[in-house]
């Protein structure tokens, strides 16, 4: 079992929620990444989503396109993402998640990307722009490394595609909460319940759902549909607002706390 | 080789093309290529209206036309010109645009949206909307917009919307980007006229079949002049459309097919658009093919003074011909594509655009060394109104870029 199902299925032994962060590598700066992570632990996340910058991030909506153009301007890349990981694996067994695009990973060979990357600690990847049936060296490479490759579905994705990815979806099953890019739009909550309904005929794996929960209220709201719930866009804007504050760190833990606690009562 | 064999159910041209796209999209694409499909095989219906608003609303058959002067100028071999700047809104553009609107409508969407560079694609895509009825949106880099002024009001004139794009290097690939988001977001009304052979399958696929009616019309065409095909047949490459139309219904003809691409500044420079003549494997927008990159996977900024020729990317079958040879690929300075425009509207009273400019550029170079009972096809993929200004201030301040 990797570090992401140990967590995931403990949670739900115990009837509780997963709250999962995104944080952009490198935005502020990665020296700011290890700190949050540590923090963010601290203040009760159960697993840390971790982005690669990419030049194109075509799923991200713009708060997290700034944060990633940022990144990039300060020069980080696959490698040192990965240098981060290791880095910060030192001081903790927390869960964590690489997500990218495909373009970087490709460039740094699956076979190799993945190999480092099991070995510098990541549990599990997502790769937004592939989909199952894109993904066969990636998924071959990922088990030969036990890694979790996890894979995405919607509220428009069809019978045939749900199944597909309850089959090739390790770790959890990615629910996006309404359909569009993350950080904005109205929810489709309905489609969404219905969604993980589906889900849970087909497989034991949790469901996480993700896009768009701002708020303590929605946090609430959306774990109630799943075993828990990815919040990005609304971290990065936190971030985004206290890149001079001197506790930056401090203030955005903060600000996740009582999103955690919104999903954990 | 069999070139029909190609792509595969999934749009893999050998180990280009394929499906790269968040899962969002994917239900979207399958329901795309099951209608496309559908409509291929409706030649009384679909097949047939399109052919329709081609000839009497599209202008064609567009001429092929036997440039003398240039011909002469150039040491004889004769060099034809199709003339896609003839076809209505002065590009290529509208072949496409209009199958994919018709498509659009025969599947109940409600909706369409696209990107542009140049804006050529833009301005045809508000024109096909406009002719079926349907609102339109435009995503436009903000630095091509400047580039391109007179295509945005054209746009605008034609009721479509217009959104500035300035993430990124605020150009076509962004524009993409952000054509993409929008997509996903409103996948359940709208249909993305992608305006070249890139992006995921079936894209690549439907778009050359659109653009194919160039080299269909080229080749009886041709034989009806000559007797004979052509020798060698030459189109710009930016994605890749123009050239794709035109090369198609060659594939298995014993005629030589060269693609020209954006040498910028130089190759040595680094500002170019050539990613056949320099870029790598990758993926973007949807499909593995060459891209313009750097170590770490990131696309990197691309130059060209054309804008529709600014791409780090280019359509897999672009990729796959040139990996199997059967095409070849060369590139043109942005000095050269300039000189080739003021050559054209001089000797022949054809003002190309700066894109096309490209491929007359190359015939230039390789025609003074050929046989005069040679024939060459260069396609003039669009004209150069929309070019007029910016060739000014150029040649009026060289010193500028």
């Amino acid at each position: 079992m990797t570090r992401i199902e140990e967590k995931l299925y403990q949670l739900r032994t115990e009837g509780e929620k997963a709250f999962i962060a995104y944080l952009t590598a490198g935005y502020p700066d990665l020296e700011t990444t290890r700190a949050l992570i540590l923090e963010l632990e601290a203040r009760g996340v159960d697993v840390i989503e971790l982005g690669i910058p990419f030049s194109d991030p075509l799923a991200d909506g713009p708060v997290i396109q700034k944060s990633s153009q940022w990144a990039l301007e300060k020069g980080i890349s696959s490698r040192r993402v990965l240098e981060l990981v290791r880095k910060v694996r030192q001081k903790t067994q927390i869960p964590l998640v690489l997500m990218g695009y495909y373009n970087p990973i490709f460039k740094f060979g699956e076979a190799d990307f993945v190999n480092v990357s099991s070995d510098a600690g990541v549990d599990g990847l997502i790769v937004v722009d592939v989909p199952p049936e894109e993904a066969g060296q990636l998924k071959a490479e990922a088990e030969r490394n036990k890694l979790n490759l996890i894979f995405l579905l919607t509220p428009v994705s069809s019978e045939e595609r749900i199944r597909l990815v309850c089959e090739w979806s390790s770790g959890f099953i990615y629910c996006v909460s309404y359909t569009g890019v993350t950080g904005g739009g109205e929810k489709e909550e309905e489609a969404l319940a219905s969604l993980v309904r589906k889900v849970r005929t087909l497989t034991a794996t949790p469901v996480e759902i993700g896009f768009g929960i701002s708020s303590p209220d929605d946090a609430k709201r959306a774990s109630r549909i799943a075993d828990g719930i990815i919040v990005g866009s609304a971290i990065i804007k936190e971030i985004a607002s206290h890149t001079s504050h001197h506790n930056l760190v401090g203030r955005v833990g903060e600000a996740v706390e009582k999103l955690v606690r919104a999903t954990k009562t | 080789m069999n070139y029909s064999r190609v792509p595969d159910k999934e749009g893999h041209f050998g180990r280009f093309g394929g499906k790269f796209v968040p899962e969002t999209v994917m239900p979207a694409l399958k329901e795309l290529d099951e209608a496309y499909q559908e409509a291929k095989k409706d030649k009384q219906g679909f097949q047939k209206e399109l052919s329709g608003y081609l000839r009497d609303y599209a202008g064609r058959p567009t001429p092929l036309f036997l440039a003398k002067r240039l011909t002469h100028h150039l040491g004889g071999t004769r060099i034809y010109l199709k003339r896609e700047d003839l076809a209505h809104t002065g590009s290529h553009k509208i072949n496409n645009t209009l199958g994919q609107v018709l498509l659009a409508k025969k599947m109940g969407k409600t909706r369409i949206i696209a990107e542009t560079g140049a804006g050529q694609h833009g301005v045809a895509t508000a024109t096909a909307a406009a002719f079926f009825g349907l609102p339109c949106r435009v995503y436009m880099g903000e630095e091509d917009m400047r580039r391109q002024r007179l295509n945005v009001f054209r746009m605008q004139l034609q009721g479509a919307e217009v959104i500035p794009v300035t993430s990124g290097t605020a150009t076509l690939k962004d524009a993409i980007n952000e054509t993409i988001r929008d997509w996903v977001t409103n996948i359940r009304t709208t249909h993305y006229v992608l305006g070249s052979v890139v992006g995921p399958h079936p894209y690549p696929v439907m778009v050359r079949d659109f653009q194919s009616v160039i080299g269909r019309e080229t080749k009886k065409q041709i034989l009806t002049s000559e007797g004979r095909l052509p020798g060698y047949l030459i189109a710009c490459v930016g994605g890749g459309s123009n050239s794709m139309g035109l090369f198609y219904p060659f594939l298995e003809d014993k005629v030589e097919l060269i693609g020209v691409e954006a040498g910028g500044w130089g190759l040595s420079t680094g500002k170019h658009g050539a990613s056949l003549a320099r870029g790598t494997v990758g993926v973007l927008h949807g499909s593995k093919s060459l891209l313009l990159q750097n170590e770490d996977g990131q696309i990197v900024a691309t130059h060209s003074l054309a804008a529709g020729l600014d791409y780090p990317g280019v359509g897999p079958e672009h990729a796959y011909l040139k990996e199997t040879g059967r095409a070849r690929y060369e590139t043109v300075t942005d000095k050269e594509a300039l000189e080739a425009f003021e050559l054209l509207s001089r000797l022949e009273g054809i003002i190309p655009a700066l894109e096309s400019a490209h491929a007359v550029a190359y015939v230039k170079k390789i025609a003074p060394k050929l046989a005069k009972d040679e024939i060459m096809v260069i396609n003039l993929s669009g004209r150069g109104d929309k070019d007029v200004e910016q060739a000014a201030s150029i040649i009026s301040h060289p010193e500028g870029k």
